[in-house]
């Protein structure tokens, strides 16, 4: 008796030990966030400084003890911007580290090849770089959700700024890519409505910077304003060849995005008095709260202030962080409906919020002109913020133009 | 109407040139290099990239492009003698696969490293202050570095045509890539010559890489790119052909810009549909001897 009174004590003992240790253990499981991006190539800058604000989102969520009381893990990898590359990593991710969610993909046509394999698993996807085509029919699903501008809001925002303040005869040079062919038919469109015209447009390919076979063209036209659509590292390379054969001086160049990055590595001499919007800038902080708030935590962990796409890496995060609360689950269909229900957020730089058709975030953006060399501020202050474009649905296509009615 | 066109396709025609003189630079030291030692060297981009890193670094200490401008290439040059010498010369005497797979292995190792030692964002370079300007040539403004490239390109072609022809070196070297085994019958090192090849060919990567910096920007898959189209023009002009190279390589140059003009889109394609045709006519290569490929 002595032994069996033992051995039922014992085992009935560990189990009380053991069985709660298991369940212990499931729930705390982090929670998996798998984020693909182009840490090599010709974006690797705004990769960076996407995947340095992802990691302060990590960081401040389990700092606040996790989401549903789980930590969070995100997890990167380089998608070495190619499309098949972005498939197999979200492959890996959603296969052998059992991600929950997808955010990430920074250019168009990797996002596409994420957005199939999270279509196919099943995971709720956050894409954080512009893109048209990922929030219409036939790409997006109910578990494709766009944090970050498209070309067609950044394009007819840039159309209006810039016929009424630069000038009526244009002339692009796009990246022949998703990104440059959209932001380029988007103007072409409305250009008419504004009273521009478009003289010419000439593509080239991404990644292979050198222009000078187009420029004795493009001089010959003689635009008032030259939209360069030229992404990522191709971008100072282009403004020094068109200065070198003086083009700057005869037209006026505006870009559809300002990154710090690349201002700061061509320098305010390059740059000075080229526009570009931006849906973030760290000179925000001067007037909003939000953003003080955010650059001020970015900048004393990175001892440098954030660039534009480290927003969309935090604020991704930050609603997957979101979604899981207010489901109080990680499935990816019960996430995506909480945040559809929940449609309004404000992470780091004013409100927005998710149009319930395409999963489409809105949000305020913002036109900047890089100051002069004499007039930077400091190390980083490039910009001024010359004007700001309220978050409205109507700048994008109806859901109906999208297929989505 | 006319003269708009006229003036627009001579202002296309002239930077067609500065195109044409990168390429040369490097179809030259592929064909040299190829015809000699029949080693194709797929890690010529590779050396082209790393002048313009090392050019940038050498900046970064001199703070003379000058000195970055001679020495880079010298750097390069010396980088590819140790190659030759310690892993191309162990592969002679057998399968010419054999070498293009140890270059096509170095041109990843040595991309890789160039993330690595320089990181994975681009550099941007900056011409000469004395260079920075554009000069009006009547049809166009011409940004002067450029000017100087085809300068730059033109002395290199002239000197090393010298070399090849008025000294006794330049004459083994001819020797040596018409009947290797007769010029080693007459007591001529071999080996010698083909590590001083092999150095003077990397060297003009290294040069046109130097050069391409401040007007490309330099980033590490830099070389990858420009191999294909240098091994193009290696081939259009004839392979092992230094004449048929320096020719292809301006002809090149000059579509490529000319096509930009008319149908920007193909100008990715063009060359490699020239490239189709010309083998079709001339199975060899504009100025290739039969044979000397197979």
């Amino acid at each position: 008796m002595h032994r069996r009174q033992f051995l039922t004590t014992a085992t009935a003992g560990a189990s009380i030990l053991v069985f709660p240790a298991v369940l212990r253990a499931q729930s705390k499981d982090p929670v998996r966030i798998g984020f693909p991006l182009p840490l090599t190539g010709t974006f690797a800058a705004i990769a960076a400084d996407m995947q340095r604000g992802a990691q302060l989102a990590m960081e401040e969520l389990n700092a606040k003890g996790g989401v549903m009381g789980r930590k969070v893990d995100v997890m990167f990898r380089d998608d070495e911007l190619k499309p098949a590359v972005g498939a197999q990593r979200t492959k890996e991710l959603i296969e052998n580290q059992k991600v929950d969610f997808v955010v990430g993909g920074l250019a168009a046509h990797v996002q596409m090849a994420i957005n199939e394999q999270t279509k196919a698993a099943g995971r709720l996807y956050i894409s954080v770089s512009q893109s048209d085509e990922i929030s219409a029919k036939p790409d997006t699903s109910p578990l494709t959700f766009h944090e970050a501008l498209n070309p067609t809001i950044t394009s007819r925002t840039i159309a209006t700024f810039g016929t009424k303040e630069l000038g009526k005869k244009w002339w692009i040079v796009y990246a022949d890519y998703a990104f440059g062919k959209q932001n380029t038919a988007v103007f072409a469109a409305i250009a008419p409505k504004l009273g521009a015209t478009l003289l010419g447009s000439t593509p080239y390919p991404l990644g292979k910077p050198e222009f000078s076979a187009h420029l004795p063209k493009i001089q010959a036209a003689k635009p008032d304003v030259i939209y360069a659509v030229t992404p990522g590292a191709d971008n100072v390379p282009f403004l020094k060849q068109a200065i070198s054969f003086g083009l700057k001086k005869e037209a006026k160049i505006i870009v559809p995005l300002h990154f710090l990055d690349y201002v700061k590595e061509g320098g305010a001499e390059v740059w000075q008095d080229i526009f570009g919007a931006t849906h973030f800038c760290h000179e925000l902080a001067e007037t909003l709260p939000q953003a003080k708030r955010y650059v001020e935590a970015y900048t004393k962990k990175f001892n440098r202030p954030p660039d534009a796409y480290s927003g969309y890496g935090y604020s991704g995060i930050m609603e997957v962080a979101r979604g899981v609360e207010l489901a109080k689950s990680t499935d990816s269909n019960t996430v995506a409906n909480a945040l559809r229900k929940n449609r309004e957020y404000d992470h780091y730089k004013g409100k927005q919020w998710w149009r319930a058709c395409d999963n489409k975030s809105f949000q305020d953006l913002w036109i900047l002109k890089v100051r002069s060399p004499q007039q930077v501020k400091g190390e980083w202050g490039f910009f001024d913020v010359v004007g700001k474009v309220a978050a409205n649905e109507e700048l994008d296509r109806t859901c109906a133009e999208k297929g989505l009615a | 109407m006319l003269d708009i066109p006229l003036q627009a396709l001579a202002a296309q025609a002239f930077t067609g040139l500065v195109l044409g003189g990168i390429f040369v630079l490097m179809a030259i030291g592929l064909s040299l290099i190829f015809g000699l030692m029949t080693v194709v060297n797929f890690a010529h981009g590779s050396f082209y990239m790393l002048g313009a890193y090392v050019a940038f670094s050498l900046m970064g200490v001199t703070k003379s492009f000058w000195a970055a401008l001679v020495l880079a290439p010298l750097v390069v040059g010396a980088l590819g003698f140790l190659v030759e010498r310690f892993l191309i010369r162990r592969l002679y005497g057998r399968s010419p696969d054999d070498p293009l797979l140890l270059t096509f292995g170095l041109s990843l190792a040595m991309v890789e490293g160039a993330k690595l030692v320089w990181g994975k964002i681009g550099l941007t370079v900056d011409p000469p202050r004395q260079l920075a300007a554009a000069v009006n040539l009547g049809f166009m403004n011409f940004p002067v570095y450029r000017l100087f490239v085809i300068a730059v390109t033109a002395a290199v072609l002239v000197s090393l045509w010298l070399f090849l022809e008025k000294t006794s070196v330049g004459l083994v070297i001819r020797a040596g890539s018409r009947d290797a085994l007769m010029v080693r019958a007459l007591g001529v090192d071999l080996n010698r010559i083909w590590l001083l090849v092999f150095g003077i060919g990397i060297a003009m990567a290294g040069l046109a890489g130097v050069l391409a910096g401040p007007m490309r920007g330099v980033y590490a898959e830099m070389g990858v790119e420009i191999i294909i189209d240098s091994f193009v023009i290696v081939v259009v002009g004839g392979m092992g052909s230094l004449a048929g190279a320096i020719v292809a390589g301006l002809v090149m140059g000059e579509i490529v810009s000319l096509t930009t003009f008319f149908a920007p889109r193909l100008a990715e394609l063009i060359i490699f549909i020239v490239m189709a045709i010309v083998l079709l006519v001339r199975p060899s290569g504009l100025f290739g001897e039969a044979g000397l490929a197979e």
